[in-house]
C-alpha cells in the first residue's frame, strides 16, 4: 500500500490532481474558520454586485451576499452531493456487476438486461422529473442519492466485463483446488484485479455527480436546503446576471466547479498506470 | 554455397540496467549463412538466442546495446543505423522474421487480408506505389501459391482460424516481399505434434519454391533441428560452443553440453 | 501387467460433454468409455482440439458430464474439498494459473489448505521446497517472485512443484511440460514417475507427444476428435497398430532415425542427392 502511494506520487499528473483535490477539500471544510463571513448577511450599503474590495474579496451577489463564502459553501455543498453518488452509483455498480459477472447464467443475463436498460435510459430527464416530483423534500442528501441511484449503469457494465474475463481464467480454478470458498475467491482472486477499476469508477462518478448536480441546480431542480456551486449559477441566471453580463456572477462558481472535476481525472488516469503490477515493475 | 547472405562479425550485446550494469547476453559470436542454407541455433531459454535474433534483425532497442561487432546482409551493415531506417529499409525485404506466438502477432480485430496488406503500405517507396486491387492479388496469388485455402483464411480474423492456419497465414505474410533470409524463433514451438509438422513443411515450400533463399531455425528441440538444419549451432550462456553439420551434432556431439542434450532426449522406439 | 484385481480410480460409461458455443453445440467428448486403475500411469494423447483437456477438468470435477456415468472409486465425481484433497491437477496454460497480486510463493504455499490433514505451514514449505529442487529451480530466487517476472517454462514448473509437495492420490497433469526446455524435460518425467512409484500414485498424463507418453506410461488412450479410439498398453497402442490416428501421430515426431520427416527438407534432398550420385 505505501508503496503503492510512492509510485503514484512519482507521477506528475497524480500530485497535481490530488493536489488541488485535497485543496478543494481543506477549503470545503475549513475555510469558513478562515474567511468568517455570514452568508446569509446581506451588506445593503456596498449594496447589489458590489466590486471586490477589503471586505468582500470577490464582491457581492444581487442580494449583497458575500460571494467567496458563497463559494465556499457552495463547494462543500457540491463535493458533498458528488461523493453520496459517488458512494452510492459504485456500491450498486460494483455489486451487480460482480455477482452477474464472476457468477455467469441466467442471473447474469437478467442483471445485465436490466444494466442495459438503465443505460438506454437518458439519465437527466429521470434526474429531471425525479427532482421536479420531489418538491418539499428536496435536500442535498435526497439530490445525491436520485444522483447515485440513476448513475451506477456504467459501473456495473465496466466491473461485469472485467468480472466475467476473470471467470474462466485457471487461478480461479486453482484457487478452488487449494479449497478456498467462493467469498474468499472472490476477496483474494477477484477483487484485487477490479480494485483499481473500482477506484476509478468511484472517482469518475464522484465527478459526474458534481456536474449532474451542478446541470440540476443550473436549471432549477437544485436542493432547497443550502447553497451549492449549481445553486450559485442558477441565481445569477434567474437574476439577471447574464443578460447584463456580470461575469463575476457566473465565472467563479464554473472555475471551481472546473477545477475540483479536472483533479479527479488527473486522479484517475494517473491511476490507470500504476495500479497494474505489470506496469509498475 | 558460397554466396554469403549473412554475415556475423564478432558480435557482442549487451542489456544495460537502469543503474548501470551490464548484463552480456551475446558474447563474441561470429557465423555465416550462405544461400539456401538453413542454419539451426539450440540452446536453453535464457541463453540469449531472443537476443541474438533482435541483434540480426538491427533492433538494438535500449536497454539492449551494441558491445562491438557486426551484422551483414549482402555486405550492407546493419550496425549504427537507425530503428526507423532498419525498419523500412531492411526488414521484410532483405531479413524477416516468423516469431513464436501467431496471436501476437496478428491484429485481433483485423482480417487476414488487412494485416498482409499492411506489410505493403509499411515498405512502400515514393514512386512505385501500388493501389490496394494490386496489392491484394499479389496476396492471393502468394496463398494461392503456398496451397492454403486462400479465400477463406484471408477473409477470416485470427480468432476464426485454427493454431496451425494462423501460424502458416503469419509465416506467408512475413515473407511476402521474399526476404534473402527467414529467422524462425521457435515457429512451431506452441504447436501439436501434427500442426509443427504442417508448418514446417510449409516452410519447406517456401524455401524449395525460392521465395526465400535462407533460413536461421531456433528452436530447444534437437531432433526438429536434425531434419530442418544444415548446420546446427549449440548456443549456451551467450557463446556458440559448437557448430557442425546436423548429422555431426546429433550423432557425434563433441561439446559437454551438446552430449546433455542429446542425453536427455526423450525417444520413442516406435517411431520409425 | 495385469489390471483386473487392482481398484478402479476412474470408471468412465460412455460419457459426453458438450458446450453451448453461440447457436449450435460443441460436443469436446463424444462417448468415451474407459477405466484407470489404482497405480496407473495413463497418458491421453491427441492433438489440439481432440478434447483431452476437457476429459481432464471431467476428471477434476470442474466440469460435469453431459451424460453418462463418471464415477470415482465408485462415486460420481464432484467438485468437493475431498475430491482436491485426493486428486489434484497440473493444468496446461501456466500464464492464467497465477494470481497476479500475489508472490509465487505464497500461492503455492497456500495449497497446503486442501490437505486433511493440514500439515503446518513449516512442514508445508520444506515440501514446497523440495518440490522446486526436484524442477531445477532454487528455491531461494524465487522466493520474492512475482508471476509476471517468471517465463512459461518457469511457472510450469512451479505448477509441477506445486503437485510434488501436495503429493495426491491421483495426479491429472495436461501438457505440463510443453514450455520447459527439451533438455530439463526427462528429468522433470522421471521424478514424476520416482515419486509416483515412492506414493503408489494414479498419473494421468496429457500430451500431444506419443514419445513423451510411451516413456513414462504403462497404459495410452489416443483421443480423436471427441473420441477414444485406441487404447491398452505402448505395446498394443504403438506396436502393431493399424488405427489411423496413432499411426499419424507416430508419423507427425521428428526423430533423429527418421530418414526423412519432411518429403521436401534438406535432409530427404540430401539423400537423394546421394542416391543420384
Amino acid at each position: 500500500m505505501i508503496k503503492l502511494l510512492k509510485n503514484l506520487m512519482k507521477s506528475p499528473m497524480f500530485v497535481v490532481g490530488i493536489a488541488i483535490f485535497i485543496l478543494s477539500l481543506l477549503i470545503a471544510i475549513f475555510g469558513p474558520v478562515f474567511y468568517n463571513v455570514d452568508i446569509n448577511a446581506r451588506d445593503i450599503v456596498a449594496g447589489p454586485y458590489a466590486p471586490s474590495s477589503s471586505e468582500h474579496l470577490l464582491g457581492t451577489d444581487h442580494l449583497g451576499r458575500d460571494y467567496v463564502s458563497l463559494l465556499i459553501a457552495g463547494l462543500r455543498s457540491s463535493l458533498y452531493v458528488g461523493l453520496i453518488a459517488g458512494i452510492i452509483a459504485t456500491t450498486i455498480g460494483v455489486f451487480i456487476g460482480l455477482f452477474g459477472g464472476f457468477r455467469g447464467g441466467w442471473i447474469d443475463e437478467v442483471l445485465n438486461m436490466g444494466t442495459n436498460l438503465f443505460i438506454v435510459i437518458p439519465q437527466f430527464v429521470i434526474l429531471v422529473l425525479i427532482s421536479s416530483a420531489v418538491k418539499e423534500g428536496r435536500s442535498l442528501t435526497l439530490i445525491g442519492l436520485i444522483i447515485g441511484l440513476t448513475s451506477w449503469s456504467w459501473s456495473a457494465r465496466s466491473v461485469r466485463a472485467q468480472a466475467s474475463s476473470l471467470r474462466s481464467r485457471d487461478h480461479i480454478a486453482l484457487a478452488k483446488m487449494n479449497g478456498d470458498g467462493n467469498l474468499k475467491i472472490l476477496i483474494k482472486h477477484v477483487l484485487p484485479y477490479l480494485l483499481s477499476y473500482v477506484f476509478m469508477v468511484f472517482i469518475m462518478q464522484v465527478s459526474s455527480g458534481i456536474l449532474s448536480e451542478a446541470s440540476i441546480s443550473m436549471i432549477g431542480l437544485g436542493p432547497l436546503d443550502s447553497t451549492s456551486l449549481g445553486i450559485i449559477l442558477n441565481q445569477a441566471k434567474d437574476n439577471g446576471a447574464l443578460s447584463d453580463s456580470i461575469w463575476i456572477a457566473f465565472l467563479p462558481a464554473t472555475l471551481v466547479i472546473t477545477l475540483t472535476v479536472f483533479a479527479l481525472y488527473l486522479i484517475n488516469t494517473s491511476m490507470e498506470g500504476v495500479f497494474n503490477p505489470r506496469l509498475r515493475k | 554455397m558460397s554466396d554469403v547472405v549473412l554475415e556475423v562479425d564478432h558480435l557482442s550485446l549487451h542489456y544495460l540496467s537502469r543503474f548501470g550494469e551490464k548484463f552480456h547476453a551475446v558474447r563474441d559470436v561470429s557465423f555465416t549463412v550462405s544461400k539456401g542454407e538453413v542454419l539451426g541455433i539450440a540452446g536453453e531459454s535464457g541463453c540469449g538466442k531472443s537476443t541474438l535474433v533482435s541483434g540480426l534483425m538491427g533492433m538494438c532497442i535500449p536497454p539492449l546495446h551494441v558491445t562491438s561487432g557486426d551484422v551483414r546482409i549482402n555486405g550492407e551493415s546493419l550496425m549504427n543505423r537507425s530503428v526507423e531506417d532498419v525498419r523500412a529499409n531492411v526488414l521484410a525485404q532483405k531479413i524477416s522474421m516468423i516469431p513464436q506466438g501467431a496471436f501476437n502477432t496478428l491484429n485481433p480485430v483485423r482480417k487476414i487480408k488487412d494485416s498482409a496488406a499492411d506489410v505493403f503500405y509499411a515498405h512502400q517507396k515514393a514512386g512505385q506505389r501500388l493501389s490496394r486491387a494490386e496489392i491484394n492479388d499479389r496476396i492471393f496469388d502468394r496463398f494461392d501459391e503456398l496451397g492454403m485455402e486462400t479465400k477463406r483464411i484471408l477473409n477470416s480474423y485470427p480468432i476464426q482460424l485454427t493454431a496451425g492456419e494462423r501460424q502458416r497465414s503469419v509465416i506467408g505474410i512475413s515473407t511476402l516481399l521474399n526476404p534473402e533470409i527467414v529467422i524462425a524463433d521457435e515457429p512451431t514451438s506452441a504447436l501439436d505434434v501434427s500442426t509443427q509438422k504442417e508448418v514446417i513443411t510449409m516452410i519447406f515450400d517456401l524455401l524449395n519454391k525460392g521465395i526465400f533463399s535462407s533460413m536461421i531455425f531456433i528452436t530447444h528441440e534437437l531432433p526438429l533441428l536434425y531434419h530442418v538444419a544444415d548446420d546446427i549451432a549449440i548456443m549456451y550462456k551467450g557463446q556458440f560452443v559448437e557448430r557442425g553439420t546436423s548429422e555431426q551434432i546429433v550423432k557425434n556431439p563433441q561439446h559437454d553440453y551438446t552430449k546433455m542434450l542429446m542425453k536427455a532426449m526423450v525417444r520413442c522406439d516406435y517411431v520409425k | 501387467m495385469s489390471n483386473e484385481n487392482k481398484p478402479v480410480v476412474f470408471h468412465a460409461d460412455n460419457i459426453s460433454k458438450s458446450f453451448n458455443a453461440g447457436k449450435h453445440l460443441k460436443v469436446a467428448v463424444k462417448n468415451a468409455s474407459f477405466d484407470i486403475y489404482d497405480g496407473d500411469f495413463v497418458s491421453i494423447v491427441g492433438s489440439s482440439g481432440c478434447g483431452k483437456s476437457v476429459l481432464a477438468k471431467m476428471m477434476l470435477g470442474l466440469y460435469p458430464p453431459t451424460s453418462g456415468d463418471f464415477t470415482y472409486y465408485g462415486k460420481p465425481i464432484a467438485n468437493t474439498k475431498k475430491h482436491w484433497n485426493e486428486v489434484q491437477s497440473i493444468f496446461q496454460d501456466p500464464f492464467s494459473c497465477f494470481n497476479q497480486f500475489f508472490s509465487i510463493r505464497t500461492q503455492l504455499e497456500d495449497a497446503r489448505f486442501i490437505l486433511n490433514p493440514r500439515p503446518s505451514r513449516a512442514e508445508f514449505a520444506e515440501r514446497v521446497d523440495a518440490g522446486l529442487r526436484a524442477v531445477n529451480m532454487e528455491p531461494n530466487e524465487i522466493r520474492e517472485k512475482y508471476p509476471f517476472e517468471l517465463s512459461g517454462g518457469q511457472m510450469q514448473r512451479m505448477l509441477i512443484a506445486r503437485a510434488f509437495a501436495l503429493r495426491p492420490k491421483v495426479l491429472i497433469a495436461d501438457e505440463p511440460t510443453s514450455m520447459v526446455d527439451a533438455h530439463v524435460r526427462a528429468g522433470i518425467l522421471d521424478y514424476l514417475m520416482k515419486i509416483k512409484k515412492e506414493l503408489n500414485m494414479t498419473v494421468v498424463f496429457i500430451t500431444h507427444d506419443i514419445s513423451l507418453a510411451n516413456y513414462v506410461s504403462n497404459r495410452i488412450f489416443i483421443m480423436h476428435d471427441g473420441q477414444i479410439v485406441n487404447q491398452g498398453t505402448p505395446d498394443e497402442v504403438l506396436g502393431t497398430t493399424t488405427e489411423p490416428t496413432t499411426l499419424k501421430l507416430l508419423d507427425d515426431i521428428p526423430d533423429v532415425n527418421k530418414q526423412e520427416w519432411i518429403p521436401n527438407s534438406h535432409l530427404a534432398r540430401k539423400a537423394k542427392i546421394a542416391e543420384n550420385a
